[in-house]
Formats: structure tokens, sequence, C-alpha cells
């Protein structure tokens, strides 16, 4: 190919146009088809075990399928980790009709794993919405998919097509008296409608603004006024191993209290960045960093300098918390999140000040307006940094965007410990003063890499001459 | 005066059969008019407050909301490029400004020929794959300005570049507005029905006295 570039940086395994997907060694319960370049057709899926966990499922209770779901342990991967099982039983008694909305409106910065889940094996994700309309009398399922997701929702458009011809969705599943459609509906680009209540408003055909709590789950109030269930892409896809396996198959892999396994995607300053799909509790950042069987280690041998363990909305973390096992518990009492399962890594070379308010803008960007904390509060951080980033930043400044946060997120931040500065870590969740937690996430990078790296921030608003706005790699033997 | 041709408006009434309330086909049906015209028309916004029963100012106040539909013309092939986080850390905001340098145009304009509109975007999912662009919303993962150069190349001069795109990807590119190169169709006799939330009778015949029995059938 072309002359090395600004744009690849050297000492990274590099493949041209690759999938994302990395196939490691361990077991697959969510990726077993991946491998195959025809995993998306209903021909492979079928070959290789597609839809027996729903004719496991149909040929039991509802109720037993429920209870299935929720003796795995099965925790919500979209971000909050709540348990699916007990999700299911908020729904009201005698309230019907009950809806299914798929979250497929994938956007958190640093997360790629239901988008592949999509567009490699839609079949699984199509047989887990059944079973989950199947065990709780679920009428119609709506697949709310990204969209900009073009592949997929061409990929989720002919499974379904194909589905339905061969009877696996649809009227009389399976010549069984269960009935369901499962409609596709594209999303239009807006990180807040992967908010729960927002993605309801948006498939009402509203602007995705999130609804006022309580009510906490739609389950009690949901899509049209009524009891609506909503599952990630990457959480529903789990049950068809579940059924067909068993719970107590599910729990023995990951630990006690994180069963399964998670697809987590690592991007960022990695020899072998990748989608990998890893035993939750057993496995640490460690191993993911730099085992063979992951990501290799940081490129060039780099130093780590931080690192997001959970997406864009999780608070850093750093070179000392690297032991610590990929375990919702811990890592929350720990300062964060594992949230959507994406982490992003910084080695040494990289620009903490720009680094901050690219993450920040972000949530400027997204941020939907309804509470003015954030709506405010996020620009105004943003705002800031960027002055700061170009020279002209004021001595309060970094006092400044630490109360703004204070604002958005009363109390203390949940933040990482800081063991040589004899600092603890306050544990996650923050604080908010807005119906979601769009604009208290804004606060994690800021607080984070205050915490940390201040002298940073401190050199760019005393010397006026950084002006290193466009701090470019520079490409070797460029002029300097 | 109808808005939607023949084709789209059979189209448009079957979306709007696949929703309880057709309020909730607004979106798609943006999506619908886009892909007609390649951006968003008042004549469309009139049109479809009339089949989801809004009015127009609705469906405008719905449709701004998404950054994805166009209320002004836009280039033939809408290219973004993701300079956050992940990508930022690998050269994305680079990669943005030699796209910028290349077509002219800084990221909102369009070129003046009509073929390319830029975009500085947030976040596509490709996150382990930057720094990456989608040019109509098909991946490009580990781009560089030759990768992008070439896609360029590949546009003007009619032949489709997926080859150089994300793996699995293949086919041509369609123009701005349309997303999926098919379509969900369900037979009529396929069809569960649609449950709409007033008929709010009892649970549904599966969670009736005696649970369903699974037939041996393959379907």
């Amino acid at each position: 190919m072309a002359e090395p570039t600004t744009v690849h940086p050297a000492g990274m395994d590099y493949v041209p146009h690759a999938a994302g997907f990395v196939a490691n060694e361990g077991p697959k319960l969510l990726t077993s088809r991946f491998p195959y370049e025809d995993s998306y057709t209903l021909d492979r899926a079928l070959a290789t075990g597609a839809y027996v966990g729903l004719k496991s499922a149909l040929g039991r209770a509802p109720d037993d399928v429920h209870a299935e779901v929720r003796e795995a342990t099965l925790l919500g991967r979209g971000g909050a980790g709540f348990p699916a099982g007990v999700k299911w039983g908020f729904c009201p008694e005698g309230v019907w009709p009950r809806y299914l909305v798929v979250n497929g409106d994938e956007s958190e910065p640093g997360t790629y794993k239901d988008r592949l889940l999509m567009e490699r094996d839609p079949h699984q994700l199509i047989e887990g919405c059944l079973i989950a309309c199947y065990a709780l009398g679920l009428s119609q399922c709506f697949l709310y998919v990204r969209g900009e997701m073009a592949l997929a929702q061409e990929r989720l458009a002919t499974a379904l097509n194909d589905a339905y011809a061969a009877g696996y969705v649809g009227r009389n599943v399976c010549d069984t008296d269960f009935s369901v459609d499962i409609t596709l509906h594209w999303g239009a680009g807006a990180y807040i409608v992967g908010e729960e209540t927002a993605l309801i408003e948006s498939l009402e055909g509203n602007r995705g603004m999130p609804r006022l709590k309580p009510p906490y789950f739609p389950a009690a109030i949901g899509l049209y006024g009524k009891p609506t269930i909503v599952n990630n892409v990457e959480t529903l896809a789990n049950l068809p191993w579940i059924l067909e396996h068993g719970a107590a198959a599910y729990k023995g892999h990951g630990s006690e209290a994180s069963p399964g396994t998670r697809l987590f995607a690592i991007s960022g300053h990695v020899v072998r960045p990748g989608v990998y799909e890893v035993e939750q509790g057993v496995t640490t950042f460690r191993d993911l960093f730099y085992g063979d069987n992951f990501c290799r280690g940081i490129r060039d041998g780099n130093d780590l300098k931080a690192f997001i363990p959970g997406g864009a909305s999780a608070p850093w973390f750093f070179e000392e918390q690297l032991d610590l096992p990929l375990e919702a518990r811990d890592v929350g009492a720990a300062g964060s999140m594992l949230g959507s399962g994406a982490m992003v890594v910084m080695d040494h070379t990289t620009d903490i000040v720009k680094a901050c308010l690219r993450v920040v803008r972000f949530f400027a960007r997204e941020s939907c307006g309804k509470c003015s904390p954030c709506r405010e509060g996020t620009s105004w951080e943003e705002k800031i940094l960027e002055r700061i980033l170009d020279g002209h930043g004021r001595p309060a400044d970094l006092d400044l965007l630490l109360d703004i946060g204070e604002n958005i997120s009363p109390g203390p931040y949940p933040v990482a410990a800081h063991g040589s500065e004899g600092l603890d870590a306050v544990s996650f969740p923050p604080r908010q003063t807005t119906i979601c937690p769009l604009g208290p996430s804004s606060v994690a990078p800021i607080t984070s890499a205050l915490r940390r790296f201040r002298s940073e921030f401190e050199a760019r608003i005393t010397r006026r001459d950084s002006l290193s706005v466009q701090a470019a790699p520079v490409a070797e033997g460029a002029p300097a | 005066m109808t808005y939607f041709t023949e084709a789209n408006a059979r189209t448009a009434a079957e979306v709007i059969a696949n929703y309880p309330r057709p309020r909730s086909a607004i979106i798609p049906l943006l999506h619908l008019a886009q892909e007609q015209e390649g951006w968003v028309t008042r004549d469309a916004m009139v049109e479809i407050a009339e089949l989801t029963g809004a009015t127009p100012a609705e469906i405008l106040g719905t449709g701004s909301f998404y950054e994805m539909f166009k209320f002004h013309p836009v280039g033939r092939y809408v290219v973004n490029v993701c300079t956050n986080i992940s990508c930022q850390l690998l050269g994305g905001e680079e990669l943005l400004h030699h796209v910028e340098e290349s077509l002219g145009v800084h990221a909102g304009g369009t070129t003046d020929d009509g073929m390319f509109t830029v975009e500085d975007v947030e976040c596509v999912a490709a996150c382990t794959e930057a720094p990456c662009f989608t040019v109509n919303y098909r991946y490009f993962h580990r781009a560089d300005p030759d990768t992008f150069d070439a896609v360029v190349d590949d546009l003007r001069s009619g032949r489709s570049p997926l080859a150089r795109g994300a793996q699995g990807d293949d086919g041509h590119v369609p123009a701005h507005g349309t997303l999926g190169r098919l379509r969900q169709h369900v037979p009529d006799d396929r069809r569960a029905g649609v449950v709409s939330p007033e008929e709010a009778g009892e649970a549904p015949v599966w969670l009736r006295p005696a649970p369903a029995t699974a037939g041996d059938s393959d379907g």
C-alpha cells in the first residue's frame, strides 16, 4: 500500500479493510457464527444451530422461559448492566398489550459490538427477540436500528424476510399459537435516543428527548403508554444460547456476579485493536490490553497514559487500575463503569487536553436540550476547554470547569484513586440534576483528566505560546 | 398534488401499516422522502403530515432533531468523517483536514459540482477500525488519505468504491437518501397483525391456559 502517513501510526497490527472482530481463544457464546463469510444468511444460521433455542423455549411454558433467563443472571449489555430477567418482571399484571423495543442505536463513543451483531448474525438477534416476546407475552417487536448503519439494516431486512418466509417470525411461529411481528425501524442520527425513554419517544414519531422519571422503567409505562421492555441488541443475542444450553451452563462461564461472555471493543493505541468476546469477571484490563490472546500491548512499546473503561461516559482509569477484573461491582467501586463494553487506550503521546475536549464536545453536541444544567453546562464546558486549548485560558478556568460540573452532577464525582497523591476513589454512579445521565457524563473526562494531569491544563493556560490546536502527529522526515 | 411517486406511495402505505399508530412512521417516511429527492422538501413534509395525522410543523419539529435529515440540497455523496475519541487518537482530525483540503470545502459544505458534502461527525461505531469515514453510510475502515482519494476517484469515474470498504459490503453506493438497498416486506399471509394499544383486552393467546407446543416442522 501507500507510504506510511500520519494517519497510521507505526507499531500497529494493520489489517486493511478489517472487519473489527478478532477470533481470540475462549468460549464463543455470541460470535460462534462470525468466522463464516456467509454468517448472516438463513442457510448458514440453520446449519449452525439457529432457532434451536427458540424451539426449546416454545416447548416450555412462557413463565419457565422467563425463570430460566432470571436464573442465568443475564446482565443488560447496553450500559447500565441491570439484570434482564429482573427488568422483565416489572411489567404490571393484567395490562395488555405489551411491546418489545430493541435498542440498536449504538452510538456511545468507543462502542462497536451491536453493529457487528446485527451485520454478522442477524438471525441470532431475531431469535433472541422471539424468545423474549414468547416469555413475556409481548405482542409486537420494534427493532430500532441506528440510522447510520445501512449494512446492518439491509442484513436485518433480508434476515427478517427470510425468517418470515420460513415460518420463524410472524403468524404461528414454528406452527405454534405464538404469533408476533418484528418491525425493522430506522433511526436518524441522535445519540440520546439510546436512552430508553428517548428511544420510545422517537419510536412514537417525536424528538428523541428522555421522559421525566418516575416511572423509572418503561416496563410500567412505555410505548403508547403500555408496558414495554427495552433491551439492548447484545442482551437479546444471548438468549438463544441460554435457552439452548440452560442457565446452569451459562453460569459456567464468567464469574458468579457476571456470568457469560461480553463483547468488548478495545480501540486506541493498542497493537491489535478489535472486538473480542471475553469472559467477564475472570479477565482483567491488563489481560485485555497486554495479553497475547487480546490486544498485545501498547503500540511501539509505549507507556499507558490513561484508558476509558466503558465508553465515553465512563470516568477514566490509569496504570494502577489495570489489574481490576472486568466485574461491574469492582469497577464501580474503583470509580468508573464497564458501561457499553468500550475501552479506549491512550498512550503517553496523547494530548490529554485535546482528548478531554473531544469527549466533552461530543456531549455538548448531543445534548437534547431538555434540562438546563446539561444544555447550558455542556456547551460552557466545551467553550472553556476550547479556549484553554487555543491558548486563551484564564487562571480561574479549571475551577470554573469543576463548578459547572458540580451543577450538572452535585457532590463528589466518581473518579479513580490516585495512589501517589493519596487520593481515594469515588465510587460510581454520579448524582444528577438532569433527567438522564448524558449531562453528568460530560463531567467524567474533566474530573478524570484534571485530577491526574492538572499540570497539562495549567501549562496551556500559563504558556500563551503553546498554540497546539493543530497538534497533529508529524510524519517522520517532515519539516519541523 | 401528491409528493410521493406511485411506487413510494405504496411503500409509504406499507410502512404505516407496520405500526399501531401512524405517527410512528414519521421517521421512516422522512427517510423515504429523502430517498426520493436526496433531501426533505416542504412538499414532502406536508404530505407526510397528511399521511400520519400530524401537522407539517410537527414533521419539521421531529425531523430537525435528527442529524441525518437534510432540509436543503446536499451532495450526491455525503462523506462523514469521524473525529471522536478513538478516531482522533489515530488521526481522524488529520483525515478530515485532508478531505476538506482535497475537496475544497469545509465540513458542512458541498462541492460546486454537487457531488460531495463533507461532515465532521460523532462516533459511527467502528472504533477498533479507526480512523474511519463513511460515504452515504457505507463504511471505510482504517482509512488514510490515499484510501479517501481512491474512493473519490472511483465515485467520480462511476465505479463502486466498496471493494475498498469494510469487509462484507459490496455492490454500488446509492445516491444520498437511500439507506438500505432493500426493505423489509411482510407478506399478508405471514403477518401476525399489528396490536394497537387501544385493543388492550387480554393476554395474547399463547399465554392463556395451556402452553404452546413446539411443532416438529422446520417451518
